[in-house]
């Protein structure tokens, strides 16, 4: 919890840059708003959105960007790095759990992300546009434990990649290769329910799809009644069990290594 | 081992560009350029050498570079799998607009990109060693960890839009191949005068380095649409406030016998490079402001 605050309050001092963050969110949001426009303009119910709906789509997508590090950013730079300088030893022998400690740090950063970049660009979009925003408080609720299970899944498979470093000394170009599958397969660039044919029933199965496009679809209440908010949450719940235990037994044939390599 | 390579080969541009013919001291403009380039060119050098060290990474880095700027593509396919076509453009128009914004951002990035960084030298102090070395502060700044990979971007790019030019059904005159590889060239200037503006904003703003991608990146996600998807507000600014339109709205119309929404007579798609120079002029001025007015952190 300790761990989760400092991770909050290392990313709070940086007022500028989240200044700078919530400018650059709205004006991509105004940007990729306008093509949605065109093409739900020529294509009514694409996807199986209305226009306020694909509207929502985009401003909510701008919003969790920063938290969910869709496009890069994130903690994995700094394991990688740690891994490389052999730093890592220092904290394999703290008396917390590695994972645990990112998981809590990196919750931390999103937290403040979600809060500090997230609300003004919904609020810009909100002002600007007719957006499709739930008037239920409950549905706002699932929305958030769906948020939080996406920033699991997303924190898992970036845990992930930050200890290929073990093996790979040094991650720019598999971290260049993550983001572009999270910007594709996340629905960052277009609905994953635009996605064509088998292809796109594919994309909506990994976990990637537990990212943005399932927390979306819990806001815009697509998926239908009690049921469908359990199996779309259930999804997202499954791949992060998933993708947390393949972390375990990665780490801990990594941390076998360590001792190989000497740090 | 990467750092190794890098403090040596700091060393080594430090010690060859003090033993140059034009001695700092005395350096008239001319010469001031062309230690600029020379400068830049080693350092360049020194990181691209640094950069092969992983080789497997590098090669991950340059086609996943390549790779985020398909998918962008595969995305503007995906919609067409639905329509025809999108504010009145076909798939080939847009493919145009698109190649050659890419292209002009991905050479701009290259060169210039790594002016951004120039929040975190301030902020670090590294910054101060830079500026006691004989070679003028921007183009270490720019060459500042030169990546190669960005070449994905511009290959990529420069495919999309000699698949456009291929395909598309426009009558072919003289000015308009010309005006092609203009559009190109002019419009990585201009990219490269916002880099240069973001840069020197930095001075002044210390970590706001994000807002320059919203006229960068933003830019160019805007650029691979057609001018009329967009609100005539958006399009004045892009025009008459931050000239973006010179990147490649305005010369792709001509090239494609399209009128501007906004109502400019043809010629001005040929303005491109004088935009470039007006962007660029501003912006290095910005930056020498920004220079002389930069205190130390002390650290």
């Amino acid at each position: 919890m300790s761990v989760a605050a400092g991770g909050f309050r290392r990313y709070a001092t940086y007022g500028t840059a989240t200044a700078a963050g919530v400018f650059t969110n709205t004006v991509f949001g105004f940007i990729v708003a306008y093509t949605y426009l065109a093409l739900w303009d020529e294509r009514p119910h694409l996807g199986g959105y209305d226009q306020a709906q694909a509207l929502t789509f985009v401003w909510v997508s701008q919003s969790l960007l920063a938290a969910g590090s869709l496009i890069g950013g994130g903690f994995q730079e700094e394991l990688q790095e740690r891994i490389r300088t052999g730093d890592i030893a220092v904290d394999l022998y703290r008396p917390a759990d590695l994972q645990a400690w990112w998981l809590a740090a990196d919750l931390g950063r999103a937290g403040f992300q979600l809060l500090g970049r997230g609300v003004l660009p919904l609020v810009a979009g909100a002002c600007a546009f007719t957006l499709a925003l739930p008037s239920d408080p409950l549905r706002w609720l699932l929305f958030l434990v769906s948020v939080c299970l996406g920033l699991v899944v997303g924190f898992a498979v970036r845990y992930l990649l930050g200890l290929a470093a073990f093996w790979l000394l040094e991650g720019s170009g598999v971290n260049m290769m993550a983001t572009v599958v999270t910007i594709f397969c996340s629905g960052m660039l277009l609905p994953l329910t635009v996605f064509p044919g088998g292809f796109g029933e594919l994309v909506r199965l990994l976990p990637w799809a537990a990212m943005l496009q399932v927390p979306l679809d819990v806001l815009l209440g697509t998926h239908t009644g009690a049921g469908g908010a359990v199996r779309a949450l259930g999804f997202q719940a499954a791949w992060a069990l998933a993708l947390l235990g393949a972390g375990r037994l990665v780490q801990s044939a990594a941390t076998r290594k360590v001792v190989v390599q000497g740090g | 081992m990467a750092e190794a390579a890098a403090a040596a080969g700091t060393a080594a541009v430090t010690r060859e560009a003090g033993a140059g013919e034009a001695g700092p001291g005395e350096a008239g403009p001319r010469g001031r350029l062309w230690e600029g380039l020379r400068g830049y060119g080693l350092i360049a050098g020194m990181w691209i050498r640094s950069t092969m060290t992983y080789r497997m990474s590098f090669l991950l880095a340059t086609v996943g570079n390549a790779a985020i700027t398909v998918l962008d593509f595969v995305a503007i396919a995906v919609m067409f799998s639905h329509v025809d076509a999108l504010g009145g453009f076909t798939l080939p128009e847009i493919a145009l607009l698109y190649g050659a914004c890419s292209a002009s951002l991905g050479l701009a990035d290259l060169l210039l990109g790594n002016t951004e960084r120039v929040g975190t030298r301030i902020r670090d102090g590294s910054l101060d060693t830079m500026l006691v070395r004989p070679v003028p502060l921007l183009a270490q700044v720019a060459a500042d960890r030169f990546a190669l990979r960005r070449l994905g971007r511009i290959v990529q790019g420069l495919g999309v839009l000699g698949w456009a030019v291929s395909v598309l059904d426009v009558h072919w005159t003289p000015a308009k191949v010309l005006l092609v590889p203009v559009m190109v060239v002019a419009g990585a200037g201009i990219f490269g005068g916002v880099l240069v503006a973001g840069a020197a904003f930095q001075f002044v703003a210390g970590d706001a380095a994000e807002v320059q991608n919203s006229f960068t990146y933003g830019g160019c996600t805007m650029l691979q649409y057609p001018p009329t998807v967009f609100a005539k507000e958006l399009l004045r600014g892009a025009t008459f406030v931050v000239p973006l339109a010179f990147v490649n709205w305005l010369p792709a119309l001509y090239v494609l016998g399209r009128p501007d929404p906004l109502g400019l007579p043809g010629w001005v798609a040929f303005l491109s490079p004088l935009v470039a120079f007006a962007v660029f002029l501003p912006a290095s001025l910005a930056w020498r402001a920004g220079v002389r007015s930069y205190r130390s952190t002390g650290s």
